[in-house]
């Protein structure tokens, strides 16, 4: 099989050019890491990931993520915006397969070429996001209006969402403990929005928002960020979604609005990127290139001159 | 002469083609010294869809008789007398439907609905978990499953309105306490249900002695018996205990049975008649904990579908144990034995414990929504699987004993061992559909369509509004599509995710490294999307190849049973699979690989897509003639040896 894809024909939104496009990003030898370089130029080059919203889901596993994640499509397919989703699930450690089981909750139209679903496994990164996702997020942004990535929901490197995503929605089950873990995991810096979901199990939920409210204004007094909205679902009936989606879309207009889009992705670009080099190279790679820091200014350089992630990567890598 | 227990009621689970066809064969096996009738329904008539449905399309009478409405159920039982029959309908997410069929069958022929003797399944907890049969979300269905009861209760006195089935939970691969646990687990849950409906006192005491159980007995028959002996206990320590229901007569447990078919083997197949002789003790030995109704499949039941003579085949094993033999002329042979009551203590307190924890997770409905359940089920049996292929569990004529001389039961090939249907069944089935559609009054349709919107949005019982719905003749799909519309619809979970399977053996490691040199090849982990399209709610292949690929090292899409053709090949196409694997059990593996692969096409998807399940030889052939890569049937039972054959496959295509 051939390992050229025609970034023309994704761009056009084919979605077996899109599949391919993402298979390609995932793959992971040698001569595959030439082409995807080529395609993700490609795509930069075309300027339309600019205006793509990208949208971190993230939380404990069985809150709902997934199933919102479909209402959500819902809502925006139905105000005529096309969607891309990556769906994360985790590796299995033992034997680095992965059961990836999310598509199973979310619905969609076969025949509808304006939203593509797509499952990762993560690969074995404790908790975080897959190798490629990033990259696939690339690709998806140069396609769709909006773009839905779905994580693991486990453990401390949830923060990753936080360099790939421009918005951040964590999601939350009342009455599970979620609320206590979530604060105690100093997750709370980095959700723009929370979904307090399965609102219908009645007055736990409207505890769990009181609850969370005060918790968040807390935490953005001491990190002086802006208090995220806390808003009650359930992604079973449908309740409280336009609002979720209302309240992504605001965070995203101000960004936007305040002109410092540009400068906040070319920032979460070089944290991730700096985060790839760590570990693709190993504290042996950093060191060798002068530690984190200086990883990281000769990245953001190489990203503010235009180069993609992989690109940035190659370049700075540490000799072999 | 010694005075002899009466047998129990002896049935046989049937029912193919048409009303028509299904009613030959019903006489017929009366006729043969049956007592009962069990009616087995097709996929559509379960799942709410009328015959000339999408979704219903190849899926007519193949499994069992299709009921569409009035006009179905009144040829079915045409010629039998509803007054004097004993009737178990294995029907759940559609048995208030069916209910209402019937008692509007019966009015037309003269019998007034206090007289109606029979069953219907009715128990929609273990459809999530193991059926497959489900539609509506668990709140309503459950208010259905309480409707049925509470009109039965007071208009069909002797009626058993829900079968709690443990059967179904051993057939995806439950343990002895996990099949006591969870049925328990759901009378539970519907019986608390029937309180917060404010049902007290003799009136509630009724209702919990009309509930009966529908349970399996596998070949461990000593253990099965002791199940059962556990079972009673438990439920009469419930009864007493939890309910507070003082009439001991209320409080006996109750139960019919069909024995293990799991375990039944496509390798030397005539085995299986042995097999269920020895099951059948188990439900049958300890009169204390005897079945009151049996039916038992039959010895080709992994080849296909039984014909009459197989079927009578069984029914005649029956017969030899309860009129031959001396098993009904004494009392209880194990009241008494130190042994039969260690093991009967055993079993119930570890399904007490699992009946606590399950209700401390939200009861049978909790626990089927967040997976819990269904993810013990698929641990349990991918242990079970395990074993076998591990040779840890001795399956005769599979993995030992496989030496065998040639059969001539299938001296003909298989396939000509099993019932085959009449291809024009389902196109006679739509016509006739066609024409009762034409012969009513659409006005009084419509109102009674209304009405059932209205009740649904409502408190009131259901029953009452669908038996004027059945007079007026309203249609199965057309029932089901309106609450439908109201109630909306339900994905159950897979439960796979979740499951622990158990440590794999060494045997696993070379798989293990074909796959990672794979991995360095193709240059992603080898990618399987495993689906299960139709009708077809045979999960546990498809989980089972799903967990397993899992486990060697494949990335495994699994979106549970239900999935149309179309989605399967927008899911493979988005997912960029190497391989779509297929698990069909209906039998209509031929239509729906055939509009996959079309799907596929259409797409301009090439990857190479294999298909396991019930699949006779000649289908196999004609399948790989049109372009499947590989067929896989129950005597492949080493998952090891067709995960390595996908590896080949995918191999070949992607490089
Ligand atoms: C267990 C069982 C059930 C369970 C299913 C539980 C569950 N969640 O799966 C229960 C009790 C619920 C059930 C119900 C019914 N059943 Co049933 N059932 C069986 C039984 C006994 C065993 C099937 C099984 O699970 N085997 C174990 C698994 C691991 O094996 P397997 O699926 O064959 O998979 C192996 C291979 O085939 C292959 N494979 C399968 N899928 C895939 C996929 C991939 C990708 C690959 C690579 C390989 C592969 O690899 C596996 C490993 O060895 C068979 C008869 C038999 N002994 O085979 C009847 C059988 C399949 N059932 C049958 C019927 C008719 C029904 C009903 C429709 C009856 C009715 N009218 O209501 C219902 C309704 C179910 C529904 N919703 O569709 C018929 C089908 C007839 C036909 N094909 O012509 C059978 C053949 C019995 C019979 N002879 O009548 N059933
Ligand atoms: N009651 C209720 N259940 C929900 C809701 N959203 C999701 N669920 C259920 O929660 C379970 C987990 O959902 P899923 O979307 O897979 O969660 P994820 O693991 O976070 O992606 C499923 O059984 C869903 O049906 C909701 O709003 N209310
Ligand atoms: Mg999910």
């Amino acid at each position: 099989m051939s390992l050229v894809v025609d970034s023309e024909r994704v761009l056009a939104r084919d979605p077996a050019s899109v599949a391919r496009a993402i298979s390609l990003v995932e793959d992971r030898r040698p001569e595959a890491e030439a082409a995807a370089i080529e395609l993700l130029r490609a795509l930069s080059r075309s300027g339309r990931g600019a205006a793509c919203h990208r949208v971190g889901v993230t939380g404990p596993p069985g809150v709902g993520k997934s199933t919102l994640v479909s209402a959500l499509i819902r809502g925006w397919r139905a105000r005529g915006r096309s969607v891309g989703v990556l769906a994360v699930d985790p590796s299995s450690p033992r034997s680095g397969g992965a059961l990836l089981g999310d598509r199973a909750r979310i619905e969609l139209d076969p025949d509808d070429r304006e939203v593509f679903v797509r499952s990762m496994a993560s690969g074995g990164q404790l908790g975080g996001l897959a190798r490629a996702a990033g990259a696939a997020v690339e690709v998806l942004s140069a396609v769709f209006d909006v773009v839905l990535i779905e994580t693991v929901g486990v453990g401390q490197s949830e923060t990753d969402i936080e360099h790939v995503a421009d918005t951040v929605l964590f999601v939350v089950q009342p009455a599970s403990g979620d609320v206590l873990q979530f604060i105690k995991a100093g997750i709370v810096e980095i959700p723009d929005v929370v979904a307090v979901n399965k609102a219908d199990l009645g007055a736990v939920a409207v505890r769990a928002v009181a609850e969370l409210e005060s918790a968040l204004r807390l935490g953005a007094e001491a990190s002086g960020r802006a208090e995220p909205r806390v808003l009650a679902t359930s992604a079973s009936t449908g309740v409280g979604i336009g609002e979720v989606l209302a309240a992504l879309e605001a965070h995203f207009a101000a960004v936007v609005a305040g002109g410092q889009l540009p400068a906040v992705r070319r920032a979460k670009n070089a944290a991730w990127a700096t985060r790839l080099f760590a570990l693709r190279y190993g504290e042996r790679g950093v060191d060798q290139r002068g530690g984190s820091r200086a990883v990281r200014a000769a990245l953001e350089r190489e990203l503010a001159g235009g180069a993609t992630l992989f690109e940035a990567l190659a370049s700075v890598a540490p000799e072999p | 002469m010694a005075v002899k227990d009466p047998p129990w009621i002896m049935r046989t689970y049937s029912g193919h083609s048409t009303p028509q066809a299904s009613n030959a064969l019903y006489r017929e096996n009366l006729a043969r010294g049956q007592t009962g009738l069990s009616v087995a329904f097709d996929l559509p008539t379960q799942t709410g869809y009328d015959a000339d449905h999408p979704l219903a399309r190849g899926e007519v009478g193949r499994t069992g008789v299709p009921v569409g409405h009035i006009a179905d159920l009144s040829a079915l039982f045409d010629g039998i007398d509803l007054g004097r029959m004993n009737t178990s309908m294995t029907i759940n997410a559609t048995a208030a439907w069916l209910l209402a069929l019937y008692v509007a069958v019966a009015e037309a022929q003269g019998v007034p609905s206090r007289a109606l003797r029979g069953t219907t399944q009715n128990d929609i907890v273990k459809e999530y978990l193991s059926r497959g049969t489900y539609v509506f979300p668990p709140a309503p269905s459950l208010r259905l499953t309480v409707d049925t009861i509470l009109f039965t209760v007071e208009h069909v006195p002797d009626w058993n309105p829900i079968n709690i089935s443990s059967y179904h939970l051993q057939e995806a691969g439950a343990t002895p306490a996990q099949e006591v646990a969870y049925s328990l687990a759901t009378a539970i849950t519907v019986l608390d249900e029937v309180r917060a409906r404010g049902v007290e006192g003799a009136a509630f005491a009724k209702v919990f002695g009309r509930l009966s159980f529908f349970v399996n007995a596998g070949m461990r028959f000593v253990e099965e018996a002791c199940k059962l002996r556990a079972f009673g206990e438990l439920w009469e320590r419930l009864g007493k205990e939890r309910y507070g229901v003082a009439d001991e007569k209320l409080r006996r447990f109750r139960y019919g049975v069909q024995v293990n078919s799991l375990g039944l083997t496509e390798a030397q197949p005539e085995n299986n008649l042995v097999r269920i002789a020895l099951e059948m003790l188990g439900v049958t030995l300890s009169k204390n904990a005897r079945a009151r109704a049996v039916q038992l499949p039959a010895w080709n039941e992994a080849l296909g579908l039984p014909r009459p003579w197989d079927q009578q085949l069984s029914l005649r094993t029956q017969q030899l144990l309860a009129y031959e033999t001396d098993l009904l002329e004494y009392g209880d042979l194990f009241d008494g034995s130190p042994v039969i009551a260690a093991k009967t203590r055993e079993i119930a307190e570890a399904a007490w414990a699992e009946v606590e924890d399950v209700i401390e997770r939200g009861g049978a409905v909790g626990a089927v929504e967040s997976g819990y359940v269904k993810e013990r089920l698929v641990a349990s049996n991918a242990r079970r699987i395990a074993a076998i292929e591990s040779g840890e569990q001795v399956v005769v004529g599979v993995n030992r004993f496989t030496e065998t001389a040639e059969s001539p039961l299938t001296a003909g090939g298989a396939a000509d061992a099993i019932l085959r249907l009449d291809p024009a069944a389902e196109r006679e089935q739509v016509e006739a559909l066609a024409r009762f559609r034409r012969a009513r009054d659409a006005d009084s349709v419509a109102r009674a369509l209304d009405a059932l919107r209205a009740a649904a949005r409502g408190r009131d019982n259901l029953v009452p509004v669908s038996i004027a719905a059945a007079r007026v003749r309203v249609t199965t799909g057309e029932w089901a599509s309106a609450l439908r519309e109201v109630f909306g619809e339900y994905r159950a979970p897979t439960g796979v995710a979740g499951a622990r399977a158990p440590e794999l053996g060494s045997g696993y490691e070379p798989l293990r490294e074909r796959v990672a040199e794979l991995e360095k090849r193709i240059g992603r982990r080898p990618k399987i999307l495993v689906g299960k399209p139709g009708l077809d709610g045979h999960s546990n292949g498809a989980e089972q190849i799903a967990l397993r690929a899992r486990d060697a090292g494949f990335e495994v899409v699994y979106e549970g049973i239900r999935v149309t053709p179309r989605e399967l090949a927008r899911a493979a196409a988005d997912e960029g699979v190497h391989v779509l694997g297929l698990s069909i059990l209906s039998g209509a593996h031929v239509e729906l690989t055939r509009d996959v692969l079309a799907e596929l096409r259409a797409r301009g998807v090439t990857i190479p897509v294999v298909v396991g399940g019930i699949i006779p030889e000649a289908d196999r052939v004609l399948l790989c003639a049109e372009g499947v890569a590989a067929v896989y049937t129950p005597k492949d039972f080493q998952i090891a040896k067709i995960l390595a054959e996908l590896c080949e496959i995918v191999e070949r295509s992607a490089t």
